[in-house]
């Protein structure tokens, strides 16, 4: 599928090391593409093949050794600590392979959490928490905390406090990875619908073809080198 | 609210873990307070010393005495206000266990120069008409069950026999540092009979253990001391004189190497808490690792992850210290009444309070220290590979 609107995401000569043992092990290598906005896009390969470093890098956990990385049109590689930590919290909605959900919060805290660094006011969190709880289907699970919720559940707490601050884009790390398939096929149905009817942009990693077939564009990483394989 | 929220239940995520951290830093606090009050107790009677009270005394040691015909010529130096005398008895109450200091004094004038004991002035005029009579303190008086009209039998250790003496008096302490744990009878008596049953030396009678005297302005001590001992210069006993305070303080010096070994064991204790709190502290931190990782991804800084730690670090801390001071009252009262008559001034002071809630206030902050460090230092995709 071709999309001609402007990319949300510019990625051009970019490459990630790490030392370890004393060795320098090169995990991507010069990778350039561009994602459009309003796009959801899969990223694939074998393990190690460097997709969660090039999603933490869009994300802006992490920080390229060379490259442009552009992000809604910021260069976020050259952003501080501070700055781009504000940044993550305008721009960036995280989905995990283990939901990373905080065990001594509620559901509706959980949702909450990220909107606590906004100015919006107790009420106005409210209203849009229990709007995100409603829209991934816990409008009765408000009050629940963690271990209180299947997997599946869990993950789409996950996936309302993504997308709760609106922001730009989303990143799923194995969004499916630790669920059954019926669970699957339901946050996968979810992510569908965001990047549908909320044009959210999505860049999800993941190993399982069938979650990848959700998404409208593949990309294919190699040793930490991009295929193109649409 | 959120921040707050987030800390406490945090805290309470290990109720095991947390219960026992907070017992060990009740523990602490609670042997922190006692110790220091032992050490307390070992200086109050240099505390509870007067500023306008010189105490004079044979300059080679205490074991040697005085002739009692120094009284009068010490009392015509100029600023002298008041002289009395006081003499170490040493007896034995019922048994050596039952130990309380008891003291031979010029009963016309100790009260004057001691001033802190406070007696009902009929008591006071029953005893001194009463050659066999003496004032005992009120915790002495609690403490052994004395009553006025008893009678109390000291069996003689220096002065050897048995005395028997009628309880005329107790006397309350102005203030809470005085020491009422004290036993006081005539000096006449003790002379008297000493002078009736050994042989009519000088050397044995008519001689006292230490005068004490009030003086004019404090500032005069130097002064008037000096005076006295320039006094009595060449003779057959030449005397020492000092301040009070000074003359307390040469007792605690004697003992002073038990006084630092309690001080050091204090502070070793809060030494083993902090290391046990600071364990707890790397141990949740290092549990937690995967939800520093997140909250940083979601935004929050690493100010806010090092306040998460230091909050829950606080919280364990603050809520030893509070239970660990509570308790340090009843555990010092329980230890008073185990030592008997041992501390005559035995109590919490507030400055006591202040240190147990300062080192409360380091153990918690220091033990926070590296754990905090560490989680707000980690990469967050160091930190979420954790979990993975």
């Amino acid at each position: 599928m071709e999309n001609f609107s402007a990319p949300i995401v510019h990625i051009k000569n970019l490459t990630k090391s790490y030392r370890r043992g004393g060795q320098i092990v090169s995990v991507l290598t010069d990778i350039t593409f561009d994602i459009p906005s309003g796009e959801f896009i899969a990223l694939m390969g074998p393990s190690g093949s460097g997709k969660s470093t090039l999603l933490n890098l869009i994300a802006g956990i992490d920080k390229p050794d060379s490259g442009t990385l552009k992000v809604g049109g910021i260069d976020i590689a050259i952003l501080s600590e501070g700055d781009l930590a504000d940044w993550r919290a305008a721009n960036v909605g995280f989905i995990f392979q283990f939901y990373n959900l905080m065990p001594v919060l509620t559901a509706f805290e959980n949702v909450e959490l990220p909107l606590l660094l906004t100015q919006l006011s107790y009420k106005e969190r409210r209203e849009r928490v229990e709007l995100a709880l409603i829209m991934v289907g816990l409008s009765d699970r408000m009050e629940h905390y963690p271990s209180e919720l299947s997997g599946g559940q869990q993950q789409r707490v996950a996936i309302a406090r993504a997308f709760i601050t609106d922001p730009v884009i989303l990143v799923a790390d194995e969004p499916t990875g630790d669920l059954d398939r019926t669970s699957a096929g339901e946050i996968l149905a979810i992510l569908d619908r965001l990047n549908s009817e909320m044009e959210k942009t999505i860049i999800m990693v993941t190993h399982d073809p069938h979650a990848a077939k959700t998404a409208h564009l593949i990309r294919y990483l190699e040793k930490g080198q991009l295929d193109v394989a649409d | 609210m959120h921040f707050l929220k987030l800390i406490l239940r945090n805290t309470l995520r290990h109720k095991l873990r947390t219960g026992l951290t907070v017992l060990g830093i009740i523990v602490a606090i609670v042997a922190f307070g006692l110790l220091r009050t032992v050490v307390d107790a070992w200086y109050s009677g240099a505390e509870g010393s007067s500023e306008t009270r010189l105490v004079t005394r044979n300059a080679i040691s205490l074991v040697f005495h005085l002739p009692i015909k120094y009284q009068e010529r010490i009392r015509k130096i100029q600023g002298v206000m008041e002289i009395t005398h006081a003499s170490w008895f040493g007896g034995v109450y019922i048994s050596e266990k039952n130990f309380f200091p008891q003291f031979a004094i010029d009963a016309k004038t100790y009260f004057d120069v001691y001033s802190e004991y406070i007696i009902p002035p009929g008591d006071l005029t029953a005893f001194i008409i009463d050659r066999k009579g003496c004032v005992v303190g009120r915790k002495l008086a609690d403490v052994y069950g004395f009553k006025i009209g008893d009678t109390v039998p000291l069996r003689g250790t220096i002065y050897p026999g048995t005395w028997k003496f009628t309880v005329r008096a107790i006397y309350d302490g102005a203030e809470a540092k005085t020491d009422t744990s004290q036993f006081f009878f005539h000096w006449d008596y003790l002379n008297e009979t000493r002078k009736r049953v050994t042989a009519r030396t000088e050397r044995t009678t008519d001689w006292v253990g230490v005068y004490a005297i009030n003086i004019s302005e404090p500032s005069r001590a130097a002064e008037i001391s000096s005076e006295v001992d320039a006094m009595f210069g060449n003779s057959l006993a030449e005397t020492r004189t000092e301040t009070e305070k000074t003359f307390q303080l040469g007792f605690v010096s004697m003992t002073e190497a038990i006084v630092v070994a309690i001080r050091i064991v204090s502070y070793v204790v809060l030494l083993i808490i902090l290391a046990v709190m600071a364990n707890t502290m790397a141990m949740t931190a290092r549990e937690r690792t995967s939800e520093y990782a997140t909250l940083k991804a979601l935004g929050f800084n690493h100010r806010f992850i090092a306040g998460l730690i230091y909050g829950e670090s606080m919280i364990i801390a603050l809520v030893g210290a509070l239970i660990g001071i509570l308790l340090t009252f009843p555990v010092a009262n329980m230890f008073s009444e185990k030592v008997g008559t041992l501390f005559p001034v035995f109590g919490v002071s507030a400055e006591t309070i202040y240190m147990q809630a300062i080192a409360a206030l380091a153990v918690g902050i220091a033990a926070a220290v590296l754990p905090a460090f560490r989680s707000a230092q980690i990469s967050i995709a160091d930190g979420l590979r954790g979990i993975r």
